[in-house]
């Protein structure tokens, strides 16, 4: 016996590519031979990559076309630089005109590229302003997210601006890091040693428990795929009622769950049966736990 | 960090597989391999960028080998470098000229 | 007088007088065996008297840190001049016993993180060293000219008549008992819980002088766990080599894997490259290892037919209790461990494989960092000719057949591998002119330079570029080529003699990949069995149980 799996979460971000998209259809923009590189980062002493960490371009998931945009989390942790963000902002923008049956962003990052500071954070900006007119326009934006790096920091926020999220549970998703609250707020507040409370408060199961994920999918990038394929098309309402109502359900999910201090306490809330089990099931059973898409719809 | 170039003498004759492959990332004892087909009559022209200072006759040694080890020619080789050890370096320079070559399997 | 051969009358019972006053002096505190913890410090001050050799039980996972800390506490004034003969140095205590005057005196066998400090303590002359050994060696000193006054063991549980429960990590425990016990010393145990009744009985209760229930549990580090997630492909390579190269050829069914990420490489291969390789049956089917992680998949696709283990490792109990055919389970249904048996039972394996930090060009290699002292441990032991052995397998003979041997009497020979990247971390490289273990032997006047593996106990190294087999090497320059030849591009590589290279590669004294049926472009992760810990879960059927740092989910 070995894992026949692909797994999503040891691919590097061009091999997901290749298994998420239709053989041969990829058409890479601003590739690697370009050498569209980081300006910031030989002036630091560190090192570059040819396509500064994600690659961008054109292709199709079963027959369909899209626009993708894969974080490549081995090169600075994913980080988002100048150049790199420029790249995630041009595929959006370039939505807008084409018009794909979606864009799809296979994050995997700590946020900000740090020694990028300025640059990293308006670059942010604009992907998240892209993001919201790329929707606007009627496109499906799709996340997913399941790589070493989680998705955390602005791109976190990113990532809740899309149509819908796909995960795995080795996926995390989170505005501050483990480590940055521990650093913050104290060893008693979190302990990011603890990657077992890690992966319960910001990990792929909580995620889609609380209704931010929209599918929860096995560390396999068929399955990414399939998930995603699913999603094409389908983009959701982002009208001022919509936004209100979001905002509501987000008040009303902060007094429900106040006081909590583990995933296990929200899911015991959620009323889930035996919540500690949680970690441990497999996909299929962790699945068969969430209500139908019917009474989801509700 | 520090940038290396070395012109070395090749083989004619290496019918590439594609016109560029990019293997490998840019990471701690990691690294990135481009491999680019060039009309340098013959010659393969190689760029390293490194975060690690002082081996460059040990770069030399290494991309020596692997040229005539697979007898390329007419290339340029482009390699940046997060501190990969000579054993890395060689498996990542053999996987991209496996794809380069189309001998991957 | 007639017949009276001695001059002077002696007594022949001093030790077990002196023990009887020490029980005397304790029964001020407690009127049986079980002791307060807060009455532990007065306790060790009544019991031990100035001077006597201490034993402190303590080895790469369990330790008796209560009691160690307790010593510490004690008063200098009535304990000083202590001589401490423990195997592992690794918490502060240990140390602190020395700073504050305690203890003067020690033999050890390894002191890991504390090895800096304890360099300082010994510059400052507060730690006058007797020797570093091996796990082996010390506690056959234990036996010998080095038996401990007073003993601290750490055990699960006690009852009230002090039998002991070690449970899974037995380790060390019984050759300090026997030691102690049998020469009138005294045994004093920390255990984790009081009960009733224990579940069995590892320590019977007539041989432990006191209990004392520790406030917290003692502390367990899982330290042979190796996330499969951060094995290279540069490691599964040489493991490729390793099964292809030495498993195969010399037919090994008994080993003893040290622990690393190139061993846990092997063993995470077995199912599947050596599977492929038709070897099922063929090697592999017999450890001297601890309940590593990573053998999960090896056993469960049939390989391993048996482990023995020196210690245990957490997260793996269940497992291992699930697997009695394997590993060595009480009545109880938890495994017992036991580190001298493992170590002997490894010592008379057929090959040891385990990695190093430098090699030189003799073949000897150490672990030896510069600024510490750091000591031995249980490689030596594993990693050595069994000059003692007699008994015949194919791969012991065929050894002994390729190495060169004066006279003409037929010898077998253990195979001793050493597999290593020929740079490490920060791009040093492993394979060096000299050792920097001569220097430290300078710097803290050791007798000897700390070597782990002697060149001459040392059969095959294993690096990315491929294998020295240094029995076949007949003069000490073909050792040296042989070693050059595979030492890739560091400066000793580098200086190779390529022509004799060449022709050590043509009787196999050299060998690479493409020598022995290697393909490179099969090291890829998708070639490991587990690529997670999440996968060693499921190749358990949810029996192991890793702790929270290893887990993703």
């Amino acid at each position: 016996m070995r894992p026949a799996r692909h797994s999503y979460y040891e691919a590097t971000a061009r091999r997901r590519l290749a298994g998420l998209l239709d053989e041969g259809s990829f058409r890479e923009y601003c590739p690697p031979t370009m050498r569209l590189t980081s300006p910031h980062l030989p002036a630091l002493g560190v090192p570059v990559a040819f396509d500064d960490g994600v690659a961008v371009g054109e292709g199709r998931v079963q027959g369909r076309p899209v626009l993708v945009a894969a974080q490549e989390g081995g090169f600075m942790g994913g980080a988002v630089g100048e150049v790199h963000g420029a790249k995630i902002t041009g595929l959006l923008e370039r939505a807008l005109d084409v018009r794909p049956d979606g864009v799809v962003l296979l994050l995997d990052t700590g946020g900000v590229r740090l020694h990028e500071a300025n640059a990293g954070l308006i670059a942010m900006g604009e992907i998240q302003r892209a993001v919201l007119a790329v929707r606007h326009a009627g496109v499906s934006v799709i996340a997913a997210i399941g790589g070493r790096n989680g998705c955390y920091g602005g791109m976190s926020m990113v990532a809740r601006s899309c149509d819908r999220i796909v995960m795995s549970e080795e996926g995390r998703l989170s505005i501050s890091g483990p480590e940055v609250i521990e650093t913050v707020e104290g060893i008693e507040e979190f302990d990011s040693q603890d990657r077992a409370l890690v992966w319960r408060t910001m990990g792929g199961k909580h995620r889609r428990l609380l209704g931010e994920a929209d599918a929860l999918v096995p560390d396999d990038i068929g399955a990414f795929r399939t998930a995603i394929a699913g999603f094409l098309d389908r983009p959701r309402p982002i009208t001022l009622d919509a936004l209100m109502a979001e905002q509501a359900r987000l008040a009303a999910r902060l007094e429900r769950f106040a006081g909590c201090r583990d995933g296990v306490e929200v899911w015991e809330r959620l009323g889930v049966a035996e919540p500690k089990r949680v970690p441990d099931l497999g996909i299929d059973a962790f699945n068969a736990l969430l209500p139908s898409p019917a009474e989801a719809a509700e | 960090m520090e940038h290396l170039e070395f012109d070395i003498a090749g083989w004619a004759g290496v019918n590439p597989a594609r016109d560029h492959v990019l293997v490998g990332v840019v990471g701690s004892g990691n690294l990135e391999v481009m491999i680019e087909r060039a009309e340098l009559a013959g010659r393969c022209a190689v760029a390293i960028d490194t975060s690690i200072h002082g081996f460059a006759p040990t770069w030399r040694r290494v991309v020596e080998d692997f040229l005539a080890r697979h007898r390329l020619g007419d290339v340029r080789v482009s390699i940046n470098d997060g501190g990969a050890t000579p054993a890395v370096v060689g498996l990542r320079l053999d996987q991209a000229a496996a794809e380069y070559t189309g001998g991957v399997r | 007088m007639d017949g009276d051969f001695t001059t002077a009358r002696r007594a022949w019972n001093t030790l077990e007088t002196n023990h009887r006053e020490r029980l005397a002096r304790a029964s001020a505190i407690t009127g049986g065996k079980v002791v307060d913890a807060a009455d532990t410090v007065a306790l060790l001050e009544a019991v031990i008297e100035p001077g006597d050799r201490v034993c402190i039980e303590g080895n790469n996972q369990k330790h008796a840190d209560f009691l160690a800390k307790c010593l510490s506490q004690c008063s200098p004034e009535r304990l000083h001049g202590l001589h401490i003969v423990q195997s592992n140095l690794a918490l502060p205590a240990h140390l602190d016993v020395f700073e504050r005057g305690i203890a003067d005196r020690l033999d050890f066998c390894y002191s890991g993180p504390q090895g800096l400090r304890m360099g300082r303590l010994v510059d400052e002359g507060k730690i006058k060293l007797g020797a570093i050994h091996t796990y082996l060696e010390l506690y056959s000193r234990y036996f010998c000219d080095l038996t401990p006054r007073v003993s601290f063991i750490a055990a699960e549980a006690a009852d009230a008549d002090g039998n002991l429960y070690t449970g899974a990590n037995t380790e060390d425990t019984p050759a300090i008992v026997e030691a102690t016990a049998f020469k009138s010393g005294i045994l004093i145990a920390q255990v984790n819980r009081l009960v009733d009744r224990v579940p069995r009985v590892d320590v019977p209760g007539d041989w432990v002088s006191f209990v004392v229930q520790a406030p917290k549990p003692h502390y367990i580090e899982p330290i042979f766990t190796r996330d499969p997630a951060v094995i290279s492909e540069v490691q599964i390579l040489m493991a490729m080599m390793v099964i292809r190269g030495i498993y195969e050829e010399y037919g090994i069914t008994r080993l003893n894997h040290g622990i690393g990420f190139d061993t846990a490489a092997i063993e995470l291969i077995l199912p599947t490259y050596a599977e492929d390789l038709g070897l099922k049956g063929k090697i592999c089917q017999y450890l001297s290892v601890n309940p590593c992680p990573t053998l999960i998949p090896a056993i469960e696709s049939g390989f391993i037919e048996g482990i023995h283990c020196a210690g245990s490792e957490l997260g793996m109990e269940a497992y291992v209790s699930a697997r009695s055919d394997v590993f060595f389970i009480g009545r109880d249904g938890t495994m017992r461990s036991n580190r001298i048996f493992c170590q002997l039972a490894g010592h008379y394996a057929d090959l040891f494989i385990g990695s190093t930090l430098q090699i030189d060009l003799e073949g000897n290699s150490s672990t030896a960092t510069l600024s510490r002292i750091t000591g031995f441990g249980g490689a030596p032991n594993f990693g050595c000719e069994s000059r003692g052995r007699r008994h015949a397998s194919p791969g012991w003979l065929k050894a002994g057949r390729e190495q060169p041997r004066p006279g003409t009497m037929p010898r077998g020979r253990k195979l001793v591998v050493q597999i290593v990247e020929t740079f490490g971390d920060g791009m040093a490289p492993t394979f060096v002119e000299r050792l920097d273990a001569w220097t430290l032997q300078e710097r803290f006047g050791l007798p000897l330079p700390p070597v782990m593996v002697y060149g001459e106990d040392l059969t095959h190294i294993v690096t990315e570029e491929g294998i020295a087999n240094l029995l076949l090497c007949e003069t000490m320059e073909e050792r040296e080529q042989a070693i050059r030849g595979v030492a890739g591009y560091t400066p000793v590589g580098l200086a190779r003699d390529r022509a004799m290279v060449e022709r050590l590669r043509e009787k196999g004294a050299v060998r690479y990949p493409e020598d022995m049926g290697v393909d490179p472009r099969l090291a890829t992760r998708d070639l490991l069995a587990a690529r997670s810990i999440r996968d060693l879960v499921r190749w358990s059927g949810g029996l192991y149980d890793p702790p929270a740092r290893f887990r993703n989910w």
